[in-house]
């Protein structure tokens, strides 16, 4: 029996809530930031081609019922190694950004097998494991790039060494690979540079999660996502099926950080990555998405509204307040607090609904409805 | 198969003792048997210890209460930082100085504790099974809603606002003429007139002492049983006539406002008061002592606060000096990160006991 849903104004209220506050922040602090719209849109378009790559890269596990990847800093962990090795090898251009990705591939699996493999062990805390293998990897990453690579890993340049002979300077260079992806397709109507590279490659990605969607793999995921213990019965291989979930979201996420980071031309060697997961989520979670269901469309709103609002925020807080530090402060507090909200919401979902289907059990008992 | 009585013994003490816990103990008994090969004088290493021990011993005692109730490792503990911060800015903007200044503190950051907690243990309540994550971001998030607060609201006094401006409190400011060593200068031993360097803040340490006895009388009483049986299986305790979530609540609080004694203990020892992002830090440290001491995520003693704030404080300050002298590498911060973080998640793959 399929009853047609029927337009509830609550229901609709209450699930986009966080979409809905953010445009009426970003409609408030817009005129008190004087921006030109040229301006506004230009930032938002290069934002969108860099940082949407990267936000996909949450999907798959969403659907595999294993929450919000906070591990996907592991991949863009990858990433960055990949990037120094070719920075060091002096490959630039598109051949420095390919090679870097199909560098990146192998680390990011490995990584991601371990991270699936723990998860697997913490079943029901996928989260917050991910989130401190974000720092147990970050300390890994670091014993690697300060110490390792130079004296035990070759690295050939001196000037991407530390001048201590070992280690990697604070800040690795991407000049001669700046842009390169942008710039290559970039028409510029009305003064917008529209980087037609970036959306292609965001474009098949999207064809491939939707393809992925429909494969044997894809919905066994789902079954999984749905319940575990189902699925199981079902003979689906349960770990596994939730190891390549992470291993997929993982080598995605490390071929956005490049693609993010050729568009900045440079990254902090030691820092560049501790932000990309919590952006990222919170991001996805404003278009939104909660931590048991989201879509390409959630990315997509994501990324326009969480940017203006980064764009405009700390503008914003010059015009009321006259200080700089409070509108940086406040999109900070906006970006946890988001995710606090989504994480809050997705709880209480998955409590109130266990509850209810004891109460419908109990209710189907009292009535003889279910056989011993 | 049969197995030698000593086979079964050392098993069941390598069992007691946590791999973990045997392995980072060893490897500081390495570090202190090699200290002095290294030039660095033992007294000083000791005395490095015990100080550190002093600051950060309280911040780990703050995890009890909320692993006892099965809210799991408090990720939230900056919601009781900020509580101390407010009660220790507050006290020395009211003009308290000296010891009187730490007191005061004390006093007005617990009713900012019991409203914080207040708050955070209800909601808490709403998402059992979920803590760990939400109490993150909690912190994450006051903490940075805080970091708008600390410039907005109005302080007034000059040795701790913003030096040019006046407006907004400073990212850091010194405790000199405030409750800089209150509790550590009280009994305090120190052997530098005999020419060995041996500091020992009797004060601080007696102060944990008995904070931790009051902790562990509190875990024996009516409440304290209750708590347990909360956190151990929830359904039962809920059988047995226990307000469950009252107890819940309870435990938020008390972690809370032991957070906010905690911080105002950690900025005595240290000095300094460290505002804004801050706050962030002081979580891990806490979380991955009370881990090391052989906590897991629903079970935790005294013994294992004091355990383990000793051994990650050793390998906190032993580190740095022994094996920045051996091979003349500074890894010793990576290796913190590393063996810290390792056992926070170590200790979530691990399976729990009893029902959540």
């Amino acid at each position: 029996m399929k009853m047609k849903k029927s337009f509830n104004g609550f229901d609709f209220l209450q699930n986009n809530l966080v979409p809905l506050m953010f445009i009426i922040i970003c409609v408030i602090c817009y005129p008190l930031a004087d921006l030109s719209p040229g301006h506004l849109l230009n930032e938002i378009v290069n934002r969108m081609g860099r940082n949407i790559f990267l936000i996909l890269s949450l999907l798959i596990p969403i659907m595999a019922g294993m929450g919000l990847n906070f591990g996907m800093t592991l991949g863009a962990m990858a990433g960055q190694i990949a990037l120094i090795f070719v920075t060091d090898w002096q490959i630039w251009g598109i051949p420095g950004v390919v090679l870097a990705m199909l560098l990146s591939i192998p680390l990011s699996v490995l990584l991601g097998l371990m991270c699936g493999k723990l998860m697997n062990m913490a079943k029901g805390r996928e989260m917050i494991l991910g989130y401190m293998m974000n720092y147990f990897v970050g300390g890994l990453y670091q014993l690697v790039v300060l110490f390792l690579m130079g004296s035990v890993i070759p690295i050939i340049h001196a000037s991407v060494r530390l001048p201590r002979g070992f280690g990697i300077r604070t800040t690795v260079n991407l000049t001669s690979m700046r842009q390169c992806l942008d710039n290559l397709i970039a028409p510029r109507p009305y003064g917008v540079k529209i980087p037609v590279l970036n959306f292609i490659i965001i474009a098949v990605l999207c064809l491939f999660i939707i393809w992925f969607r429909r494969t044997k793999l894809g919905q066994d995921m789902r079954a999984v996502g749905q319940d575990m213990e189902v699925a199981r019965a079902a003979g689906i291989n349960v770990d596994r099926t939730r190891i390549i979930s992470i291993i997929i979201s993982t080598v995605f996420a490390g071929f956005g950080q490049i693609i993010y980071l050729q568009n900045l031309g440079n990254f902090a060697t030691y820092t560049a990555h501790t932000q990309t997961g919590m952006f990222c989520i919170a991001a996805l979670l404003v278009g939104g998405a909660s931590v048991e269901k989201a879509s390409i469309g959630n990315v997509f709103l994501g990324v326009i509204l969480f940017h203006t609002m980064f764009i405009v925020a700390p503008r914003a807080g010059i015009a009321i307040t006259g200080d700089a530090m409070i509108g940086e402060y406040f999109r900070v507090f906006v970006s946890y607090g988001v995710i606090t909200l989504a994480l809050v919401m997705y709880e209480i979902k998955k409590r109130r609904a266990k509850s209810q289907g004891g109460a419908l059990l109990a209710q189907a008992q009292k009535e003889g409805g279910v056989q011993a | 198969m049969e197995q030698p009585a000593y086979a079964i013994g050392l098993q069941y003490w390598l069992k007691k003792m946590g791999y973990p816990r045997l392995i980072i103990g060893g490897f500081l008994l390495v570090l202190f048997i090699m200290a002095p090969l290294t030039g660095s004088d033992l007294t000083t290493q000791f005395t490095n210890v015990v100080n550190r021990f002093s600051w950060n011993a309280v911040l780990v005692l703050a995890m009890v209460p909320m692993i006892h109730s099965g809210c799991g490792l408090n990720f939230g503990i900056p919601l009781g930082v900020l509580a101390g911060l407010l009660g220790g800015t507050l006290a020395i903007e009211m003009g308290f100085t000296g010891p009187m200044s730490f007191v005061m503190a004390i006093v007005v950051s617990t009713p900012f504790a019991i409203l914080f907690g207040g708050g955070y243990g209800a909601l808490l309540n709403k998402i059992k099974g979920g803590e760990m994550m939400v109490a993150t971001y909690v912190g994450l998030s006051s903490v940075s809603f805080m970091c708008i607060m600390w410039l907005v609201i109005p302080y007034k006094h000059p040795s701790i606002v913003m030096a040019y401006t006046g407006v907004g409190l400073r990212n850091m400011f010194a405790l000199d003429s405030f409750y800089a060593g209150v509790l550590a200068d009280f009994l305090k031993i120190d052997l530098n007139p005999l020419g060995i360097n041996l500091v020992i803040p009797t004060g601080s340490i007696l102060f944990f002492a008995l904070l931790a006895f009051l902790m562990w009388a509190f875990l024996h009483t009516k409440t304290g049983t209750a708590m347990t049986a909360v956190g151990s299986n929830p359904t039962f305790a809920k059988a047995s006539g226990i307000n469950v979530d009252r107890i819940r609540m309870l435990s938020v609080i008390l972690s809370t406002w032991l957070g906010a004694v905690g911080v105002l203990v950690y900025q005595q020892g240290f000095g300094f008061v460290q505002l804004y992002t801050a706050p962030m830090n002081m979580t891990m440290p806490a979380v991955a002592a009370v881990l090391i001491g052989g906590a897991s995520v629903n079970k935790a003693s005294i013994s294992n606060v004091v355990i383990g704030t000793i051994l990650f404080q050793g390998l906190v300050t032993m580190t740095p000096t022994v094996i920045t002298a051996l091979i003349h590498t500074d890894v010793s911060e990576v290796i913190r990160i590393i063996v810290s973080n390792g056992m926070v998640v170590y200790a979530l793959t691990r399976k729990t006991e009893g029902a959540k």
